[in-house]
């Protein structure tokens, strides 16, 4: 890594997150119980059974949000906390933005109120259909709870957009439109409908295994969830005093542009993507200590992600570990990129990184360090501090990745 | 009691009870207790007048309740229609 990497004026730094995931509330939670091995997969989805939001929102709250946006919320609140804003906020309102994103928003409301227009009529729809389904909802809920004032929008790319609202919150500081801004994503629980869809694209696992880069492998487990960071200025966040937990130091995207749901053959877009974030970072493929793949357990997701990792990573993608948490919560899609950018984040600054479940044979091909079974170390940097990555693909061919720092 | 005065109370119970499913805290739920106060709003009393459709069945709207400040007022607008 080069020196001018390491401090530039505006660098965005994390001062908050928190996670509410298949493992429970809480992102240390989540990284610890993942690291230890544990899984929380349940027949054949990564549901975050144990989720009451009557313990953390109010009623009000609770039926104004879709469950999607009640995760977020619940997310945001240990992430707010962490960062020191649960008694005042430490920036001017005006000047704090919010970027939340998921894959498909208040599904679970309009289906239920579908059933409730065809059994009982267009005048008994519920008022508050549009609201609680509307994709923005948990960005809009998230800055009314706190008050955040800033620019305050949802991102939708499918499965990329937690990772894209964290790349477009640190845009949002770096023009300096912002000086703080709270990112993540969220999504609810998979529906009657979701579920048949999913299955019928042969997107989702027929055995309800998650096995990433395994021979055996044949499809993601659905999952759900939220991710949420608080995200500063250095500057800022060290002047108020706050533990800065990592940094975002780099983002890349892109779109395939090739089939709605298929990777592009070779990973063209997807090396496009990775090599776009290190630049951005201003850190070589060597310099990564750790990659949280996006790792779907799809035949084609985990072959073209190999491609890619070694196309932008070079020789050193031979040596760092890469593994899934997608092999132990399913695949939280709107969410996955933020809790995965979170767990990227405790990795880096805890040395570990956690392993890939079910990854008992790998395919032919796919001769990465995927940390299978157990924990590994992190591959130590020789100079400076840890770097990690973490990649995010949408169906729609969004690419996106995130380029981490610890302290 | 007449069936008037019996009918009047379990609408103002229903009214309450769906205001406090709102998000309003009950002890704060009276006649005079102002709707924005409860922090209810227009939304809400769209969704106040489809419970009151489920058990009464006469149709309220938002439109109803345009001029309406208070849980009394709601009440009468409904009781107005249903008694």
């Amino acid at each position: 890594m080069t020196d001018q990497a390491v401090v530039t004026a505006d660098q965005a730094v994390v001062t908050g997150v928190g996670a509410v995931t298949p493992f429970g509330v809480g992102a240390q939670t989540l990284f610890d119980r993942w690291a230890q091995g544990e899984a929380a997969i349940e027949g054949g989805e990564g549901m975050c059974n144990d989720f009451d939001p009557a313990e953390h929102l109010s009623r009000k709250e609770i039926r104004r949000a879709d469950r999607f946006a009640q995760l977020a919320l619940v997310a945001s609140e240990e992430a707010v906390r962490q960062a020191g804003w649960a008694e005042s906020l430490p920036y001017d309102a005006e000047r704090i933005g919010c970027v939340i994103g998921t894959g498909a928003g208040g599904l679970q409301s309009f289906e239920s109120e579908l059933d409730v227009l065809r059994d009982r009529g267009e005048h008994a729809v519920s008022p508050l259909s549009i609201p609680r389904i509307m994709p923005n909802a948990a960005a809009a809920v998230v800055a009314m709870r706190y008050g955040l004032k800033g620019e305050c929008y949802g991102i939708t790319s499918a499965c990329a957009s937690g990772t894209q609202a964290i790349g477009a919150g640190m845009r949002l500081l770096r023009l300096g439109v912002v000086d703080a801004v709270v990112v993540g994503g969220a999504e609810g629980r998979h529906t009657v409908f979701s579920r048949a869809a999913f299955k019928l694209m042969g997107a989702t696992s027929q055995s309800g295994c998650a096995r990433p880069f395994d021979r055996r492998r044949d499809g993601y487990v659905p999952g759900e969830g939220a991710g949420v960071l608080v995200l500063e200025r250095r500057s800022s966040a060290e002047a108020r005093g706050a533990e800065v937990l990592g940094e975002v130091v780099g983002y890349g995207a892109c779109s395939d542009a090739y089939h709605l749901t298929s990777p592009e053959p070779g990973g063209r877009g997807a090396t496009q993507a990775i090599r776009s974030a290190l630049q951005d970072a201003n850190v070589r493929g060597e310099d990564i200590a750790y990659v949280n793949a996006h790792g779907t357990g799809t035949p084609l997701n985990d072959r073209t992600e190999t491609i890619a990792l070694k196309a932008a990573l070079g020789p050193a993608s031979m040596e760092v570990p890469v593994s899934s948490i997608k092999s132990a919560i399913g695949h939280l899609q709107g969410a996955a990129g933020a809790v995965e950018a979170i767990a990227t984040l405790i990795a880096l600054r805890s040395g570990i990184a956690p392993p890939t479940l079910g990854l008992e044979e790998p395919d032919e091909g796919l001769d990465l360090n995927y940390v299978p079974l157990v924990q590994q170390a992190l591959r130590e940097p020789t100079a400076g501090a840890r770097i990690g990555m973490s990649n995010s693909f949408g169906f729609g061919g969004h690419n996106a990745v995130v380029v981490m720092k610890a302290p | 009691m007449t069936q008037t005065q019996q009918t009047q109370d379990k609408l103002e119970r229903l009214v309450f009870d769906t205001l406090e499913s709102f998000g309003a805290e009950p002890e704060e739920i009276t006649r005079e207790a102002g709707l924005r106060e409860l922090d209810v709003d227009s939304l809400d009393m769209v969704e106040l007048g489809q419970i009151v459709e489920e058990e009464y069945g006469v149709r309220l709207t938002g439109a109803d309740f345009k001029e309406t400040r208070t849980v009394g007022e709601a009440i009468d607008v409904i009781a107005a229609r249903v008694l």
